[in-house]
């Protein structure tokens, strides 16, 4: 492997945790879109929603991922991309700012129509985003753009019959990992009635999806013919079958309700699709581009995989800590049970606060020499600190007594509780 | 400087007859964006100090509050990441040739922000829907990655402005770029330090000052408890803090600019013509070369640019027409900033006074009106300090190097997405003020 290839592996790995997570996530709006009225429906619409809230931000900077790490590593084929599908972009750009949108507006929600009406929102984003965004997959893939501004065809670079499919496939696939994920959420928290409607749902889309897959390969054929042929015939020919076993495994685990593992086979599923899409499109990025060409300079290239690699190390723990509290259902919203109220202690003195006064003087005076009287850089650096010196100082000495020191005096005696704030 | 010459950007020219268009709908994009991210940068910090005290004293009152801030939190942190989003696709979308040519150059700034944007979203995630079930002393560590990041993620973004700024670390040759180094290009950037610190005390006073304008606007109302007094005086104790630090960081970044961007000065200004011990005009238009109906402070340029009252400042007759930037954008701009940090500032230092000689919170009546106004004009004097910068590097995008007009993208259809984004931004900052609304009235 080449140090211009790593790059693009990083942002197929991404892509690949994106179509897998944000996926599911996408499909979860998809249930809630297609699920009908009535106290049935909210059901399904109010699982969706809480599966996922805990989750959604941190699955849709899979995507971010990939266009950073696109950008710095390619730019130019990223500058050509952009301009060229800058349609299909766009769409899926204010759909993400409607699902956002959508989130932040579901805390608000007092009555079900209420939320009815703001998980519409979130449900008709949830469809055209992963469309929009497979849209583009497709003109790469069909090689319709190339080097300029814009390369290509505003127009028929995404609306033509491989973009179509694979924005079809895009949606359909998170609708089948979604509903596997559901199933398995629901039957955790011991819903079984609800993750049998989610399994029946898995089941439904499984075979859709499948049948989608085989439409976009005969697309392919006609539209595509470079990636077909190296999909079906050469290097991509063993993600493609990879591919078809996990997602057949995966409904054949649903089948028999073991949603735990078929949740890991439908993400291979979908990250083999797209190992196989890389493969056979290798080494073209884009048409007349090779990635070679393609790639920035040296020192770029080793700043991007030397960060991507330390920035993976924290990553990582963390998201497996996230999916862990997630999946142990550590984290629902709207529990009343508080965990052991800790115990008080007192040990601050009050004659804190003017000593802290005295510090953040002195700290603001010596700044003010640092910063704006002495003129060289060094100084410069120390007035700066000087100045969050006087902050961080200041802070308590700002605070009013009663904020910070009396409320550990009183709360023991009289358990004060807090007035209810506002309006009552 | 070789590099003043035109360059032939990466992908070609593109044929744009909405670059206007372009430029105000990027500036939109960043007008909805950077008070929310005011937020991602304060308020986990404030929240980590209500819940400290939660810890230390076990008063429920500090619980209530930090459960109440954190909805808000979670409310305007999904406005915040789907409006990042927008903006990082509009790096390509709008500016594809400036991406195209430089993305190697400045890019890791954003992949490693990419980084500190998944912390937040994930301790995020851990963070509200842990209150229930986490332990305390877990559920306040959880916060710590969230103010990290938050403060990370405007670091390595902030970097990429300064070295738009001040472009350094590469080469060019025919329109490409080489010899880069990346990591030089954006921390090793004489221009982002000033920056950086200046957004940061700009981030505590925008959260500050909105979130004490609010109970402040309750107490006008009546509502005036303990609970109250304590959601106000935090928020409002950073936000006066920084706003006095911010006068003497304000100051300093002015000197950074008149070395380092003399024509952006110049337009700060409205300075025409070079001069030896220069004047500031305060309000007026500059029509003409020079400064109309303002109120003339003399040697007062020389003095703050330079430290010294008979200083020559550069002006705008410097570089040729072409090359300067909307002066009285800039001019105006500049202006809303300084008196709005000025009248901050001065609050600021009536509520430390009332604060260290009695005491206490001010009584005042007027404090707590000009507190509320304080709030959303802190707003305005952050947006305005953007522009100041942003309008006062046009026409560059990358400042002497590559022209705001040679970055735009050939793509059509600029007025139909400035218009719908628009129509969608306007959705969702009805909805996240709905939202603000109703959380503010729920109980927790």
């Amino acid at each position: 492997m080449h140090l211009y290839e790593l790059p693009l592996w990083f942002a197929l790995v991404g892509l690949a945790l994106y179509t897998v997570l944000g996926g599911a996530d996408f499909g979860a709006g998809f249930w809630q879109l297609v699920a009908g009225k009535g106290k049935r429906a909210d059901e399904i619409r109010d699982h969706a929603h809480h599966a996922m809230a805990p989750v959604w931000e941190a699955n849709h900077v899979w995507l971010i991922f990939v266009l950073t790490v696109v950008w710095t590593a390619y730019p130019a084929a990223f500058g050509s991309i952009a301009s060229t599908l800058s349609g299909p972009l766009f769409i899926a750009a204010i759909g993400i700012v409607m699902r956002g949108g959508a989130y932040a507006l579901r805390a608000g929600t007092r009555t079900a129509g209420e939320q009815r009406r703001v998980d519409t929102i979130f449900a008709l984003s949830s469809v055209l985003t992963p469309f929009a965004l497979g849209t583009v997959i497709g003109a790469i893939a069909s090689e319709r753009i190339h080097v300029g501004n814009p390369g290509g065809s505003l127009v028929t670079s995404w609306l033509n019959p491989t973009s179509i499919a694979i924005g079809v496939l895009a949606v359909a696939s998170g609708a089948y990992t979604s509903a596997v994920f559901l199933s398995g959420d629901a039957a955790r928290h011991g819903q079984h009635a609800l993750a049998d409607r989610f399994r029946a749902r898995a089941l439904a889309a499984g075979l859709a999806a499948g049948a989608v897959a085989i439409a976009a390969l005969v697309v392919l054929h006609f539209d595509a013919e470079r990636i077909f042929r190296r999909l079906t015939q050469g290097v991509g020919l063993p993600s493609l079958v990879v591919s078809v076993i996990a997602g057949m495994a995966t409904l054949g685990l649903v089948w028999r309700r073991r949603y735990e593992p078929a949740r890991y086979t439908a993400g291979v599923a979908v990250a083999a699709t797209i190992a196989g899409w890389a493969v056979a499109q290798s080494p073209v990025f884009l048409h007349g581009l090779t990635i070679r060409e393609a790639a920035a300079g040296h020192d770029t290239l080793v700043a991007v995989v030397v960060s991507v690699l330390v920035g993976a190390l924290l990553l990582f723990p963390s998201l497996a800590l996230l999916f862990r509290l997630t999946l142990g259902g550590e984290l629902r919203d709207g529990g009343q049970s508080s965990g052991t109220a800790p115990v008080g202690s007192r040990r601050r003195a009050l004659v804190r606060g003017q000593l802290d006064a005295r510090l953040s003087v002195a700290f603001l005076a010596a700044g003010i020499g640092f910063l704006t009287v002495a003129n060289a850089a060094w100084a410069h650096a120390i007035g700066v600190a000087c100045f969050f010196g006087f902050i961080l100082s200041g802070y308590r000495a700002a605070l009013p007594p009663d904020v910070v020191e009396t409320a550990a005096l009183r709360a023991d005696p009289d358990g004060s509780t807090p007035r209810s704030p506002v309006g009552s | 400087m070789s590099h003043l010459t035109a360059i032939a950007a990466a992908l070609g020219p593109g044929e744009q007859r909405y670059l206007l268009q372009a430029r105000q709908m990027q500036a939109l994009s960043f007008v909805v964006h950077i008070p929310l991210v005011c937020f991602g940068i304060a308020l986990p910090a404030m929240l980590l100090y209500v819940e400290s005290r939660y810890l230390r004293t076990g008063d429920e009152l500090y619980r209530t509050l930090a459960r109440r801030w954190s909805r808000i939190m979670a409310a305007l942190f999904a406005a915040g990441v789907v409006t990042g989003t927008i903006l990082s696709f509009e790096l390509g979308l709008l500016w594809p040739n400036f991406t195209g040519t430089f993305g190697s150059v400045f890019g890791l700034g954003f992949a490693i922000e990419g980084f500190s944007f998944f912390m937040e979203a994930i301790f995020i995630g851990i963070y509200l829907y842990g209150w229930s079930r986490l332990s305390p002393r877990a559920h306040f560590a959880s916060g710590i990655p969230i103010a990290i990041a938050g403060f990370t993620g405007s670091l390595t973004v902030i970097s990429v402005n300064g070295w738009m700024n001040h472009p350094t670390h590469f080469r060019l040759s025919h329109g490409r770029v080489a010899d880069v180094h990346p990591l030089g290009a954006l921390f090793g950037n004489s221009y982002f330090w000033h920056e950086l610190t200046h957004m940061y005390l700009a981030g505590y006073m925008v959260a500050g000052f909105v979130l004490a304008s609010a109970y402040a606007f309750g107490r006008l109302r009546g509502r005036w408890g303990r609970y109250e007094r304590t959601a106000l005086a935090i928020p409002l104790a950073v936000a006066t803090l920084a706003s006095v630090a911010q006068i003497f960081i304000g100051d300093w970044n002015g000197r950074e600019v008149a070395t380092t961007q003399p024509t952006k000065l110049a337009a700060f200004e409205g300075l025409g013509k070079t001069t030896k011990g220069a004047p500031v005009h305060i309000l007026g238009w500059y029509t003409h070369g020079h400064v109309v109906y303002g109120i003339p402070l003399p040697h007062l340029l020389s003095l703050l640019a330079f430290h010294k009252t008979d200083a020559t400042v550069q002006g705008l007759d410097a570089v040729a027409p072409a090359d300067r930037p909307p002066v009285n954008v800039v001019r105006y701009a500049f202006q809303t900033m300084v008196g709005i940090g000025t009248l901050l500032a001065l609050l600021s230092v009536v509520y430390l006074a009332t604060r260290l000689r009695r005491g206490r919170l001010p009584e005042s009546t007027w404090f707590y009106r000009a507190l509320v106004a304080a709030g959303p004009l802190s707003v305005v004097a952050l947006i305005a300090g953007w522009v100041t910068t942003e309008a006062g590097r046009q026409p560059w995008v990358v400042y002497h190097v590559m022209r705001t007009s040679e970055a735009v993208t050939g793509a059509s259809g600029i007025p139909v997405g400035y218009g719908t984004l628009a129509v969608v931004y306007l959705a969702l900052a009805a909805g996240v003020a709905w939202v603000l609304l109703r959380l503010s009235r729920m109980a927790a």
